[in-house]
């Protein structure tokens, strides 16, 4: 048995401690000016790789969108190389780090501006097809959920290790869907934490 | 060091549906979560580095004008992963409402004052040795609607990274003796009384600066530890 520390929700008012730039809405008066750790722009100068946005809304059981969610994401860079020294490969961005955060809105909805990362190696050497770990936390959330986000347009996804362990028919709820904004790949990931349409979240 | 994260030493966090605390209802996942391996993409994670902090970050009762109104308390500890070796160099947050029980944010409305000298937010790194420290003052207790007459233990926010997306860690720290533990539907929701205990902070007397401030220890425990032969002969 171990003797980890146990997790607790992150609770309703965490936004001015965790994510005090982001646009919700939490007490503008008197507050202490920290610099901003960890935010919804991961996009570095030297970040090489297509700048893409991802945006969604957090869903509860009847739907509703989820004000006071929060989601962190985890990612390889254009070229797949994750910025953690567990990750000995070359790694050609030194200054993308590959985390983000942001806290979802009035209308449960989150954003980030990234790149696209490329495929990274899976179980047995096998190459993941490009995708994003998401981390969500809320209110009435006693533990954090991780997921995935695949992208709608990548054939990759057919042969990728992870996605094969979930069951066909709800592939769906992982797959982010791309639209074209001007120049800019917008990629639409909707995160239902229950009921129909349930988002696949992953026992690690 | 090639760190594993066994899924076991999960057991004694709280179950996702846990109806006392009522806003899991519709918050839980009401499906099988899906069993995949670790990759590198869940192996790895954030690192930040001390220029990510400012010189005051850790201490909440100097980032204004005045000193806050309430009871000047040190939090310290380690952070450890589970063979208890320290890890170092990592991001340590916390948010916590003020001395009279509110927080400094727009969706609290208990009718409790404010204080202009107290926001409630820190965050340090860890030195070499896993050590943290913050100076704040003790949060009060505040009322919540979870059901008639609720209210919330003393505690701090907690959030903590360690060497990997899988030790990201969301906890609260609460203070030996509190009166409302027996009636917290939050902290219950750890069902195993010894792993409650690993929340409550511990009177650290001899850290206590004299004419000044007390002291609270806060170790915590993040998921990871070397693989051992044994593990390596299950594949």
């Amino acid at each position: 048995m171990s003797d980890i520390t146990p997790s607790q929700t992150v609770g309703p008012y965490f936004a001015y401690g965790l994510a005090p730039h982001s646009r919700c809405n939490w007490q503008p008066n008197s507050h202490y000016d920290s610099k901003e750790t960890v935010g919804a722009d991961l996009v570095t100068p030297d970040a090489t790789g297509q700048k893409i946005r991802i945006e969604g809304r957090v869903l509860d059981g009847d739907g509703l969108p989820i004000n006071d969610a929060m989601i962190e994401i985890w990612q390889a860079d254009g070229q797949g190389r994750y910025a953690h020294p567990r990750d000995n490969r070359a790694r050609p961005n030194t200054k993308f780090k590959g985390f983000g955060r942001s806290a979802t809105d009035k209308n449960g909805a989150y954003s980030f501006d990234t790149v696209k990362p490329g495929s990274v190696p899976g179980p047995g050497g096998k190459p993941q097809a490009p995708h994003i770990v998401f981390c969500i936390y809320s209110r009435g959330m006693l533990r954090q959920v991780y997921t995935r986000l695949y992208f709608s347009d990548e054939a990759a996804n057919a042969a990728d290790p992870i996605l094969a362990l979930v069951p066909t028919d709800r592939h769906g709820t992982l797959i982010a869907h791309k639209e074209m904004r001007g120049d800019l790949a917008v990629y639409t990931f909707d995160i239902r934490v229950q009921g129909e349409n349930e988002t696949v979240f992953f026992d690690i | 060091m090639a760190l594993i994260f066994p899924k076991e030493s999960l057991s004694a966090f709280p179950k996702h549906l846990t109806p006392a605390y009522r806003s899991t209802v519709k918050r839980s996942p009401s499906k099988p979560l899906i069993i995949v391996p670790h990759t590198l993409s869940e192996l790895t994670g954030p690192v930040y580095g001390h220029d990510a902090m400012q010189e005051g970050d850790n201490d909440l009762t100097k980032q204004h004008n005045g000193e806050p109104l309430g009871e000047r308390i040190i939090v310290h500890g380690h952070i450890y992963d589970e063979d208890k070796r320290p890890v170092p160099d990592t991001l340590v947050e916390i948010w916590q409402a003020n001395a009279c029980g509110r927080y400094v944010h727009n969706v609290d409305q208990h009718p409790a004052p404010l204080d202009p000298n107290f926001t409630g937010a820190g965050r340090t790194i860890t030195d070499k040795n896993g050590y943290y420290r913050f100076i704040t003052v003790k949060p009060g207790a505040y009322p919540w609607g979870n059901h008639p007459n609720a209210w919330r233990p003393n505690h701090i926010h907690f959030s903590v990274f360690g060497h990997s997306f899988l030790s990201r860690l969301v906890t609260q720290m609460y203070f030996p003796g509190d009166p409302l533990f027996p009636f917290d539907p939050i902290f219950n929701s750890v069902t195993d009384e010894k792993a409650r205990q690993r929340m409550v902070s511990s009177f650290d007397l001899e850290n206590t600066i004299p004419d000044w401030a007390l002291c609270f220890r806060f170790d915590i425990v993040l998921r990871g530890r070397e693989a051992t032969p044994q593990d390596a002969d299950k594949h």
